[in-house]
């Protein structure tokens, strides 16, 4: 490469290392809108909206029981999940360990038995992703009342809840899982410590 | 990679063969042998005359201007697919790269509902929860905003699982580290969008949520959106290719994979986490006091020596060791190399541009003398993180540690030059 144009180039380089260091609301006078996009309607964001909190809040109002959920499961769930939800051949729902232990970082065989009754923190997660992806085959196919109804099933079959309860907007964001209290923020910050 | 067992090893679900021994590797081996026989100089073999190839290029006229480049035929470049699913993962092949760029067909792939198809001209995005105007952008929309483009590595947090056993010697850095890839992302600064609906004071966290069949969902601090994070629409100059969202999808440089929602149609902005399966039940860090970290988002440093690796065969002389060094927190800051096991350890030369929250690629010049060598690489980033051993992961997290396997990788040169992924380390 010639000088000049190796000068050039480092110019290049530098101005555009320099401008991406810039924060992105900073390189210039933004107007404050755009005016792109158009207003989304509430029926739009009603139909789209089925996430579900640990308070509940998303949770339609309906019910299921552990009785109907076992029909569900047995219908839709086996294939993946194995007969009674710890054969898989995918994930391994059911199963607590040992005094509900939390030894999970003291050997990597114990990964696959990260099930509902001994690692999920949030009864109202089952919901949301049962509803959200499952049935893998079907996603998304279920009515509310058939996924409270897995989702009490699973919840029993786990030991959480007996086999009479029934699974509703009120009382799944009640029931405190075994785990509810074993997940803390990350704490790696950078520097030297290795965490 | 969330759902597979710790004995788990690439390649044996859906009985994937590894990549086969590409031409490169060819040359080292052809080379290696030479030497062997007394042939002085590596690159000077000659390569049989091959279909359609003209003794002498320059007595014929080469072929016309074409619509749509190729590579050539000499060159076979392949991802390598661990598992063939909907939930499954391909590898990038880094040990055949060379830069920092990962060329678009080649980006590693990692999905939880398989790549759907979308008609970019039916494409949305909606954000709503806390804002003044909740909006709905099409593709066209968020095209018309000022565009950022920068380029960032994207790595799964399971990255270097297959790891863990420390079994098979017979890996490539594809196989080791694959789920690695870089390019440059041009989208829409997710603070402008934000800025567009209005973002209510008291918002902390949104939620992102895929139009895959998995609706692949992750809650994320709303300061990571004021920061640098974008929508991005497209990849090394064009539309973003499917298996990494088109038309659209959430980038968080420096952040583990599955944060980046790929094929995003929706955002949902609010005050507190939504605790969804993805961010409990399996992106979630297992610690030794019976903890787990949860939202472990960025991806510590880390380094991987992409050549001479498994499965290069090495003749006594000069060789150009390079690999990848990477950092989630912003630069690398150096990069050392060892070629006796991690006694000494020696400066790397850094390639310019050192990108933030990006690839860089080292280079070290070695005289290999024959006999048994170990080979490392060692990144220490801006922020003063040095690049930990396998043991020194182990002591911090457990032994059952799963994700953020950032750990030193080695290679083993055997004393008939042969290479193979050093499990002892």
């Amino acid at each position: 490469m010639r000088p000049r144009r190796a000068i050039a180039l480092s110019v290049l380089v530098v101005a555009g290392i320099a401008a991406a260091a810039r924060p992105f609301l900073h390189q210039r006078q933004y107007p404050p809108r755009f005016g792109f996009g158009r207003a989304a309607t509430a029926e739009e964001i009603r139909r789209a909206d089925t996430d579900v909190r640990p308070d509940g809040h998303g949770l339609p109002h309906d019910s299921g029981t552990v009785a109907a959920g076992e029909v569900v499961y047995k219908q839709r769930c086996v294939g993946c999940h194995g007969a009674t939800g710890v054969e898989g051949p995918f994930n391994k729902l059911v199963g607590r360990m040992p005094g509900d232990s939390f030894n999970f970082a003291r050997d990597p065989k114990l990964l696959p038995l990260r099930t509902i009754g001994s690692y999920w923190p949030y009864a109202t997660t089952l919901y949301d992703y049962v509803n959200r992806a499952m049935p893998f085959d079907s996603p998304g196919s279920l009515k509310p009342r058939e996924v409270y109804s897995v989702v009490a099933y699973l919840l029993n079959r786990n030991g959480i809840i007996s086999a009479t309860a029934v699974m509703d907007e009120h009382t799944l964001p009640a029931v405190v899982m075994p785990s509810r209290n074993k997940f803390v923020p990350d704490d790696r910050r950078g520097g030297r410590e290795i965490r | 990679m969330t759902d597979k067992s710790s004995s788990y090893k690439p390649g044996d679900v859906n009985g994937e063969k590894p990549p086969a021994i590409t031409r490169r590797d060819a040359i080292v081996v052809a080379g290696a042998a030479l030497l062997a026989t007394g042939v002085p100089l590596l690159g000077q073999t000659t390569v049989p005359s091959s279909p359609g190839i003209p003794p002498d290029p320059t007595k014929v006229q080469g072929r016309v201007p074409t619509d749509l480049g190729q590579r050539s035929t000499f060159e076979n470049p392949r991802r390598f697919v661990f598992r063939a699913l909907p939930s499954g993962e391909s590898g990038t092949p880094l040990q055949h790269l060379r830069g920092i760029v990962t060329p678009s067909d080649l980006h590693f792939e990692r999905h939880h509902g398989g790549i759907p198809a979308i008609d970019p001209t039916k494409y949305t995005l909606l954000i709503h929860g806390m804002c003044e105007r909740p909006l709905k952008f099409s593709l066209d929309d968020l095209k018309r905003f000022p565009s950022v483009s920068r380029i960032h590595f994207i790595e799964c947090s399971g990255n270097g699982v297959s790891l863990g056993p420390r079994t098979d010697r017979e890996q490539t850095p594809q196989q080791t580290d694959g789920l690695l890839s870089t390019s440059e992302w041009t989208g829409v600064p997710l603070a402008l969008l934000f800025k567009e609906v209005g973002i209510s004071p008291g918002a902390k966290w949104f939620l992102a949520e895929g139009s895959d069949a998995a609706r692949m969902t992750r809650s994320i601090p709303v300061e990571k959106a004021f920061d640098d994070a974008m929508i991005a629409y497209s990849q090394n100059g064009e539309a973003i290719r499917p298996e990494q969202g088109y038309p659209a999808r959430l980038l968080l440089p420096g952040w583990e994979g599955n944060s980046n929602v790929k094929w995003i149609q929706r955002i949902e902005i609010g005050d507190t986490p939504w605790m969804t399966r993805e961010e409990t039940s399996k992106y979630t860090d297992p610690l030794a006091n019976g903890t787990a970290r949860q939202f472990s988002f960025v991806m510590d440093c880390k380094s991987l020596i992409t050549f001479p690796a498994y499965p290069n065969v090495l003749s006594s002389g000069w060789w150009d060791v390079t690999g990848l060094a990477w950092s989630g927190r912003g630069k690398v800051a150096r990069v050392e190399v060892s070629t006796d096991r991690g006694r000494s350890w020696e400066d790397a030369e850094l390639q310019a541009p050192v990108l933030s929250k990006c690839t860089t690629r080292f280079r070290y010049l070695w005289k290999y003398g024959g006999g048994e060598a170990y080979l490392m690489s060692r990144a220490t980033d801006e922020t003063g993180y040095v690049q930990p051993t396998h043991a020194e992961l182990v002591a911090a997290r457990g032994p059952g540690t799963f994700y953020h396997h950032n750990d030193i990788r080695c290679w083993k040169v055997e004393s008939d030059g042969h290479v193979f992924f050093a499990t002892e380390i």
